[in-house]
């Protein structure tokens, strides 16, 4: 493995609030190297999003700290690029202008951010739908052009926050194959939250799975599965070997998450 | 030096508009909120009468009635039918009322001397200057306003420091009526028209700022975290993300306290000026010209009506994209 471009120390969040202080995320190492593909799996509310918060600058740690390229994070940047579960596209624009929108703030010239828009638009198959705006486009589509104006900005990293959760499993399955196409072509280096443990599979080269609340990395495991990975893959005995793992791992940690609000 | 001669400004509408300011300003309560204070009384009384006569009519329309459904939209042309019908009604109550007799001229003339007098008063008595003096102090007034609470409302909205330093000042100086300050104006600035434009800045600025600071202030915190990591600083996530996100809503704002700062203006005028529409409103009072003072009202709803028009025009041109899927 190379070095790691972005390196996660000790990192944790306590949430103070009224009813008293709530461990969210305990102390977390994690190291990602450059071309990884990491999902992060695990119950909802075990501190997956608060993790990549952190990454993306948007939280900041209790303590720890998260480097990339060796620089401390201390705010978000354009480096880290970040697809939300919301739609997060800005409705006053249209699809090529919320693609520009981070060039745009680059200072790059018109036609320049332009020919990179089309590019991106391009990519994630929206070519002809330019000047439609977000309120026009289905839920796929607008995270498709989320998708773009994350990878238009060159971010040394692609941060996603369960982006497929709120659509429909058929077009989340074709989001999936079109961000590995992407992904293999482009080899950026992903770090991808989910709670959905085939999304997880089909797509990384390695699965992190986290427990319950608070927070801690529970598993750590190389996809055996290589690019280009076609759909298929999703039947073949090495899928399902780990599939069966991570479910029991995961299955667990609902439980555990159950219990502790029962208790 | 002031005595309260002629109709006093009604702190009702005041009191009433209050209310609503505080809720965000949906669509179809700015409408509602528009025609309230200004249309309260004279609608509800013929409204009242409307009711009676369709129930008389028969059963057929009592059965369409009965088959509207909640929210179900209206035909474009079906909605305009309705809306000019009430006029239409509207006027044929006050016709009933005026030509039958039932009221004395001395109260309320009839509608076709009201169009009469009206005719007289802009081919003979110059009344077009009346309205023009009118319609600029208003535009001046407001335009004054809403350039100074745009920067303080954004601010505001933007930043929370500075919410907290104005908020508390501005919450209790927007429920200062203006009227009651046209004394102390007066006593400042004399009958001219700086006094009037006064009058409109104090009772549509510190409304501008407050809903103004509201609407940048509800800007969708995803938006701003998204703009962060596309490489926004916190100056480009106001210039960026708040001002063009709220600026519909400002627009809608604008709109609204237009309508305001009519009735600020005639209140204004009604007390110490020597032109414009709510001066005619006080000269016919004296010659207890029932005629011109309705004249003089239904031009400033007219003007109203048509300036509202424009606007939401303008706000649909201007911002294409709030107007999908509603």
């Amino acid at each position: 493995m190379s070095a790691p471009i972005l390196s996660i120390r000790g990192v944790s969040r306590r949430f103070t609030s009224a009813h008293g202080d709530t461990l969210a995320l305990e102390a977390t190492d994690l190291d990602v190297a450059e071309n990884d593909f990491i999902t992060i799996l695990g119950p909802s509310g075990c501190g997956k999003s608060t993790l990549l918060r952190i990454v993306a600058g948007l939280d900041r740690p209790s303590a720890g700290e998260v480097q990339l390229d060796g620089r401390r994070i201390e705010e978000p940047g354009a480096d880290r690029g970040m697809v939300f579960q919301s739609y997060t596209l800005f409705p006053w624009l249209t699809v090529r202008d919320n693609v520009c929108f981070g060039l745009r703030e680059r200072g790059l010239a018109r036609a320049e951010q332009l020919d990179v828009a089309q590019a991106f638009i391009g990519k994630v198959g929206l070519t002809g739908f330019e000047q439609h705006y977000p309120k026009q486009l289905s839920g796929g589509m607008q995270q498709r052009t989320a998708l773009a104006r994350a990878l238009a900005n060159q971010p040394r990293m692609l941060l996603m926050d369960e982006p497929f959760g709120a659509l429909d499993h058929q077009t989340r399955e074709l989001m999936q194959e079109l961000l590995l196409g992407i992904w293999e072509a482009e080899r950026k280096t992903v770090l991808f939250v989910t709670h959905d443990i085939d999304e997880a599979v089909f797509m990384a080269n390695r699965v992190v799975v986290m427990s319950a609340r608070p927070g801690r990395i529970k598993l750590d495991r190389p996809v055996p599965l290589g690019y280009p990975r076609h759909y298929s893959v999703k039947t073949s005995p090495p899928f399902a070997a780990l599939k069966a793992e991570l479910m029991e791992q995961v299955r667990a940690e609902v439980l555990a998450a159950q219990q502790a609000v029962v208790a | 030096m002031v005595s309260h001669a002629g109709p006093r400004p009604s702190p009702l509408p005041k009191a009433e508009r209050a209310d609503f300011t505080l809720a965000p300003v949906g669509r179809g309560q700015g409408r509602d909120g528009d025609f309230e204070p200004h249309a309260a009384s004279p609608s509800s009384g013929s409204g009242l009468q409307a009711g009676a006569r369709t129930a008389g009519e028969g059963s057929s329309a009592a059965r369409r009635r009965l088959q509207m459904k909640p929210l179900e939209p209206v035909a474009p042309h079906r909605r305009i039918a309705l809306g000019v019908a009430f006029f239409v009604l509207f006027v044929l109550v006050w016709a009933a009322v005026t030509f039958g007799g039932f009221v004395s001229k001395t109260f309320l003339a009839d509608p076709l001397t009201m169009l009469r007098s009206g005719w007289t008063l802009l081919a003979e008595m110059n009344f077009a200057y009346d309205i023009g003096m009118t319609v600029w102090r208003v535009l001046g007034g407001f335009v004054i306003a809403a350039a100074l609470a745009l920067p303080l409302g954004v601010a505001m909205g933007a930043y929370k420091p500075i919410e907290a330093f104005f908020e508390p000042f501005v919450s209790f100086a927007r429920y200062l009526p203006a009227s009651a300050f046209i004394p102390l104006l007066i006593l400042w600035a004399g009958i001219g028209e700086t006094q009037k434009l006064a009058v409109i800045f104090i009772g549509a600025f510190f409304n501008l700022v407050l809903m103004i600071a509201v609407a940048v202030g509800n800007t969708r915190r995803d938006l701003v975290e998204a703009a962060y990591t596309l490489g926004c600083d916190h100056r480009g996530v106001v210039r960026r993300v708040l001002i063009p996100g709220a600026a519909p809503e400002i627009a809608e704002i604008l709109r609204m306290v237009l309508g305001w700062a009519w009735t600020y203006v005639i209140v204004a005028e009604l007390i110490g000026a020597s032109s414009g529409i709510g001066h005619m409103i006080t000269d016919s009072q004296a010659l207890l010209a029932t005629d011109q003072i309705i004249f003089g009202i239904i031009v400033i709803g007219l003007i109203g009506l048509a300036s509202d028009l424009l606007f939401k025009l303008g706000n649909r041109r201007l911002f294409p994209w709030a107007q999908i899927g509603r």
